[in-house]
């Protein structure tokens, strides 16, 4: 199967047509934005943190494909879980993203996001599949960007530190 | 939905590239030959940069192999011979769009630092507080971000001519922005995001009606049309080596003289000097004062090499072969449902940005690809574009003179597989 029908493979399509907890949480304690100004993606995640566990967690705004599927199926696996456990997610998926971690060899705890293994083959595309998760890790950690929402960009780099570029708003 | 396509007719009727031709000139690009993704390679990203012919990669071989030195510098054989072959390059950059002298061509790294010449020479000597510099809702972030930079130094006025739906600039509108403050026009020549050709004869005639000068940002003009600098009497006009034929890192201003004479240098250093001492120094004569440091030497003289390629075409063949491309693409791709061609101004050159119904540009950029086709998505460097539509981004398939109708088949093609994918 070549990379791009491995990439669009149905769950993605399936995810990017009805996207899972698309919205914004009402009175969520935890917010982050964040811009791909190479495609134009912008993801705006909003979730309410109690006891270090994540209650709630919505996304909204545009994105192609990639990151559209990316950010439902990202809500859906950390919804429920510790803080802890959705960091770790956010490190196993940008390893598999970036080609450092291999998901059928190394212990992780991706599961079904192994679908999107397929990215690190297609650079130009990478950024479009973290840029939820990276949004993720910033809203997780508000002191990156204190006194302000948090606000993140892709600009530049294809894997970003989260937190060291501050996208234009 | 089936648009007006009157491209082909508008150049007239004269002759285009034929056949036989069409093979001759394929056989010069040894890129085109190659296979992406196992498929061969459909090159349809010419706007963003277009490929290079034999004879210019030869000539850059030549270069490097025979005729390599610094120029304007020794009297020993190389450094003649490469002074020789650059300055011969600036008269064929001259005549490519017909200047009255050579010295009026100051070669640069591409049109933005052409723009950003001027926006540092003129804008910055001429320009002051509460005045105006005229841009269209139609610019490159290229022909924005200088003039942007430059309001905010000086405490100028940034004004845009606004456009309809169709991407044509409205030409009332644009006349109604002109005043007494208004000191500036920066203007493209042809729209990179949407491919509409702006009339900038008749705007260059109404600023100078008004006496402010005018930069034509030529990027997506010199590579497919004929340009006659004194014909269209613009002050400024920028353009890149590597959207025509030759490699990336030249490009060239083409300046009236007198304005030339009387503006700032852009960068200090060696050869656009006359003499230095440590208490003043005396600016050696356009264009020198311009290029200071070492120029690209081999990237000048491979211009120069592309300038004789397309010559040997003909850009009025280009032109009208050009326009049976686009009018032919335009027909097929308005005729797919769902799919919208942003951009459909009466005059365009060969641009299509396209949006499909429900599926981001990148995804549809990404499953092209799998199809050996190259066309660029994104906001193509327009973003105040891209807002005007509403879109975030956009595809956009651009054509040259060695393009076929056969690559348009294979897009649309392409096209109905993403539709396909995406139902």
């Amino acid at each position: 199967m070549s990379d791009m029908r491995q990439l669009y493979q149905e769950v993605i399509l399936d995810h990017n047509r009805k996207p899972r907890n698309f919205g914004s949480v009402l009175g969520a304690n935890r917010h982050a934005e964040g811009h791909n100004p190479l495609c134009g993606d912008h993801i705006k995640l909003s979730m309410n943190v109690l006891e270090d566990k994540i209650e709630t967690i919505a996304f909204e705004g545009e994105g192609c494909a990639i990151c559209k599927a990316s950010a439902s199926m990202m809500t859906g696996a950390v919804k429920g879980r510790s803080v802890r456990d959705a960091e770790t997610l956010v490190e196993e998926f940008r390893g598999m993203a970036t080609g450092t971690l291999d998901p059928d060899s190394a212990a992780n705890h991706l599961g079904k996001l192994k679908v999107f293994a397929g990215v690190k083959d297609l650079p130009s595309r990478v950024k479009c599949a973290i840029l939820p998760w990276h949004t993720l890790h910033a809203a997780l950690n508000p002191v990156l960007s204190p006194g302000a929402d948090t606000s993140i960009s892709t600009e530049g780099a294809a894997d970003p530190v989260p937190g060291s570029l501050i996208g234009e708003e | 939905m089936k648009l007006e396509t009157m491209n082909a007719e508008a150049t007239g009727g004269r002759s285009s590239i034929e056949r036989t031709d069409l093979d001759k000139i394929r056989a010069d690009f040894p890129i085109l030959g190659l296979q992406v993704s196992g498929k061969p390679l459909v090159y349809l990203d010419n706007a963003a940069s277009s490929q290079m012919p034999q004879p210019v990669i030869d000539r850059i071989v030549r270069y490097q192999s025979q005729e390599h030195a610094n120029i304007h510098r020794a009297v020993h054989y190389l450094s003649e011979l490469a002074t020789r072959e650059y300055e011969e390059a600036r008269v064929k950059v001259q005549h490519f769009v017909n200047a009255k002298e050579s010295r009026e061509i100051i070669f640069t790294r591409g049109t933005t630092e052409a723009i950003n010449l001027v926006m540092h020479g003129y804008g910055r000597a001429f320009i002051g507080k509460g005045d105006e510099i005229i841009l269209s809702a139609l610019e490159h972030h290229a022909n924005i971000v200088p003039w942007q930079m430059l309001a905010r130094e000086k405490g100028a006025v940034l004004r845009v001519i606004p456009m309809d739906d169709a991407g044509e600039l409205l030409i009332d509108e644009f006349e109604a922005l002109f005043n007494a403050k208004t000191k500036f026009l920066a203007l493209t020549h042809v729209s990179n995001a949407l491919g509409t050709v702006n009339p900038v004869k008749a705007m260059v005639a109404f600023a100078h009606r008004h006496g402010v000068p005018v930069l034509l940002d030529g990027a997506q003009a010199a590579p497919h049309q004929a340009v006659d600098v004194q014909d269209l009497d613009c002050d400024f006009y920028a353009f890149s080596g590597h959207k025509m034929c030759g490699p990336t890192g030249i490009g060239a201003l083409y300046g009236k003289a007198k304005l030339l004479e009387k503006m700032q240098p852009y960068q200090g250093g060696g050869d656009m000097i006359l003499s230095v001492t440590f208490e003043k120094t005396i600016y050696n004569v356009i264009p020198s004062k311009f290029e200071a440091g070492t120029p690209p030497i081999m990237a000048a003289i491979a211009l120069g090499a592309a300038i004789d390629y397309l010559n040997g075409i003909g850009l009025a063949r280009i032109q009208a072969y050009e326009a049976t491309l686009l009018d032919y693409a335009t027909e097929q791709v308005s005729a797919l449902s769902g799919v919208r061609i942003i951009g459909t101004a009466r005059k365009k050159a060969a641009v299509l940005s396209f949006e499909i119904k429900g599926v981001h540009p990148h995804d549809v950029g990404t499953i092209l690809n799998e199809d050996g086709i190259a066309i660029r998505t994104g906001h193509h460097c327009a973003q105040p574009v891209m807002q005007f539509y509403g879109v975030p981004a956009t595809a956009r398939a651009s054509f040259a003179f060695y393009n076929t109708k056969a690559e348009i088949d294979k897009l649309v093609a392409g096209i109905r597989k993403v539709q396909g994918m995406f139902s």
